[in-house]
């Protein structure tokens, strides 16, 4: 996994409430048995005029002008700007993929849904907490600058923007693996005795929870 | 020990470790793959050279892709026309074979969505932690069960280590007390419950299912129910186990048996929240005062009662809200202010994890019976949720009754719910739908979904447009 320490980058906006992951990226993408190519058909049915189809050549594809996106002013943004429970619905990981993909390191939000939330952590993406009043300060200056950035420190757990350092939480675990670029199997594994010794008791206590489905 | 809810009593008994930061080592007792979330999981544990740490723990069954015309499905996977659909199906069964994991494959009798074959099979239990790459997961939560969605990264890793990397949740009661009135399903009262905390109320916690209304409710009621905490932002939903729980699990398939059974229900006796632990949050809605529910917009939180009327924006303060509320307007072609029972309905889907299984193919049985589909609804499907559900429906004629009424009877699968097979809504069409999410395009590039009980939205296709079901 990418590691995620500090970043600076172009600030685009994603400007409504309960972006769900079928809007990230439609179902039909999802037949796909590979972890890339999902990056240009992110957000696809705001991004293109047309409907997307696995397999097609975006490039010749009708771009939606009025889609911010697709505006000159956020090109090559690497961190999002969202409003609350961002990333709600289907736990389909492509979303984070997707993102990834297109550029995107860290997405800044009120809140998120649980299981997108997880997912990004999975994939080097950062999804950043803000009080919904400083997101909406964070919006107004990103409409009013063209080319807005903002710096974010993961080892200090802030978001420098406008001269002003805005501290987010997040848990230290998955602080340690992002900054890290840790994948956490390896690292469960390192307890593998432990598994075993509940395992065996469990197999004493409730033997019904091991029951072997049957083909 | 202090008094402790049904999440709580889940949550430690499958505690390996706790760490530090306050994150555990959860065991997950039951694993249930499908074809969609799955392929990179197994291409990853492959890469790293990884075994499946309990491969008899999984069960595995295609239902995302798999066409549901008896004419696809004839020849199997060899015969799902969509070349990559095929290859997506194909992988599970050859990752499946490859590491002995039992898998239902797409014309094995047990076949099915995920979240109604897990329950039915008895391969999902009270007590369990069980998990599955799908937000819907929550389902199995009826049981008595810690269950929930996890993403591919986290697929991976259950394969791997028998276990997940969770943070407790907070715990949420949502208390219904009062008798249902007739005509309002488990489907009108979790539609009913979004509508009042949000998509976003549940975010954070694990919700019980409590009260009078949920005690007298089915167990296939409760699954609807839990089905849709997701939907409300909550990774888990869970009812605690009763003698409908017990009667329910009892001679299923993979539930134990003989002395196994009586210790295992002495054991899941216990699996109910002590009358004086403490919620994090608890909301409370009177039953009596729930009406059959109709979404209106693109969240499942715009639903309002059949009597209702389309919202205006321009009544709500908050601007993000109404940003919302016009995006949603113009999304579904409706108007402010406009009646729900004078929207048309051009399809009506009956099927999906929320609403597939034999209560509810009876319940839309019971409404067609004898009518005819309105001549201005194109098409109007019936998927079972499962062959188990398909035979039993067949056995008591019910697919006769929906082919009278001018209805398709289908195979079983997730079909037009998220629509990743043939069957899809067209742009700008509107559908009265049993399933779970009225999301921008779900069910088909441009569609207009109205999420609905099953005997809501057999009404509408007799009806043509939304009708209260009661009244019919």
């Amino acid at each position: 996994m990418k590691s995620f320490t500090e970043h600076t980058g172009v600030v685009a906006p994603m400007d409504r409430a309960n972006v769900d992951t079928d809007l990230i990226i439609p179902k039909q993408f999802l037949k796909s048995i590979k972890r890339t190519g999902f990056g240009p058909n992110l957000f696809d049915e705001l991004r293109y005029l047309d409907k997307g189809e696995p397999g097609r050549d975006n490039s010749t594809r009708p771009i939606n002008p009025e889609f911010p996106l697709n505006f000159a002013r956020y090109k090559g943004a690497s961190i999002l700007l969202a409003r609350e429970n961002f990333g709600c619905g289907s736990s389909r990981e492509h979303a984070p993929w997707a993102l990834e993909e297109f550029g995107i390191r860290a997405v800044i939000a009120p809140s998120y849904a649980d299981i997108f939330y997880n997912n990004c952590f999975k994939n080097g993406l950062l999804p950043i907490v803000l009080d919904e009043k400083i997101v909406s300060s964070l919006f107004k200056s990103m409409y009013d600058q063209v080319g807005y950035k903002i710096t974010i420190d993961l080892q200090q757990q802030s978001v420098i923007a406008n001269g002003e350092k805005f501290a987010f939480e997040i848990d230290e675990f998955r602080k340690h693996c992002l900054l890290n670029g840790f994948d956490d199997i390896s690292l469960t594994l390192q307890e593998a005795e432990k598994i075993k010794i509940y395992e065996q008791q469990r197999r004493t206590e409730k033997p019904w929870l091991f029951g072997a489905v049957k083909a | 020990m202090s008094a402790r809810t049904l999440y709580d009593k889940l949550w430690d008994d499958h505690v390996v470790a706790q760490r530090d930061d306050g994150s555990s080592l959860l065991y997950i007792d039951r694993h249930i793959v499908h074809e969609v979330t799955s392929p990179q999981a197994f291409e990853g544990l492959r890469l790293a050279g990884r075994k499946p740490w309990r491969a008899d723990s999984v069960i595995a069954t295609p239902d995302h892709n798999v066409p549901t015309t008896a004419k696809e499905r004839a020849s199997g996977v060899e015969g799902i026309e969509d070349p990559i659909s095929k290859i997506q199906v194909k992988t599970l069964d050859d990752n499946c074979d490859e590491l002995g994991i039992v898998e239902f494959k797409i014309n094995d009798p047990r076949q099915g969505i995920v979240h109604v074959v897990g329950p039915e099979t008895g391969g999902c239990l009270p007590g369990m932690t069980i998990v599955c790459g799908d937000s819907h997961t929550s389902t199995n939560g009826a049981l008595g069960a810690l269950s929930f969605g996890i993403g591919t990264s986290e697929v991976e890793h259950v394969l791997a280590t028998q276990c997940i990397i969770a943070k407790k949740m907070k715990n949420m009661l949502v208390k219904v007390d009062g008798t249902l009135g007739e005509g309002v399903t488990a489907k009108d009262v979790v539609l009913a419950i979004i509508g009042e905390i949000g998509t976003a109320g549940g975010t954070g916690y694990a919700i019980e299912f409590g009260g009078e209304v949920f005690r007298a409710m089915s167990m296939e009621g409760r699954l609807t129910v839990c089905n849709m905490a997701i939907e409300a932002g909550a990774r888990a939903g869970m009812v605690a186990v009763d003698d409908i729980t017990i009667e329910y699990v009892n001679g299923r398939s993979f539930a134990p048996k003989g002395e196994q059974w009586h210790k295992a229900v002495d054991n899941w006796r216990k699996l109910q929240s002590d009358a004086d632990a403490v919620f994090d949050r608890i909301v409370e809605i009177d039953g009596s005062s729930i009406k059959p529910q109709v979404s209106w917009g693109t969240s499942p939180e715009m639903v309002l009662p059949i009597d209702g009327f389309v919202p205006d924006p321009n009544t709500e303060k908050d601007q993000v809200k109404a940003g919302g509320i016009r995006r949603a307007l113009d999304y579904m072609g409706l108007a402010a202010g406009q009646a729900i029972t004078d929207i048309k309905v051009d399809r009506v889907f009956i099927g999906s994890c929320t609403n597939s299984r034999i209560e509810d193919i009876r319940a839309a049985a019971q409404i067609v019976k004898g009518r005819k589909k309105a001549a201005n609804v194109k098409e109007a499907i019936v998927v079972p949720g499962s062959g188990a559900v398909k035979k039993q429906a067949e056995e008591e004629g019910l697919h006769k009754i929906f082919i009278a009424a001018d209805l398709e009877w289908r195979e079983p699968g997730c079909s037009m719910c998220l629509a990743m097979n043939a069957d899809k809504l067209g742009d700008g069409e509107h559908c009265a739908s049993t399933s779970n999410r009225n999301f921008e395009g779900r069910q088909g590039y441009g569609g207009r979904t109205h999420l609905v009980s099953p005997a809501m939205a057999a009404a509408a296709a007799i009806a043509g447009h939304f009708v209260d079901v009661r009244e019919f």
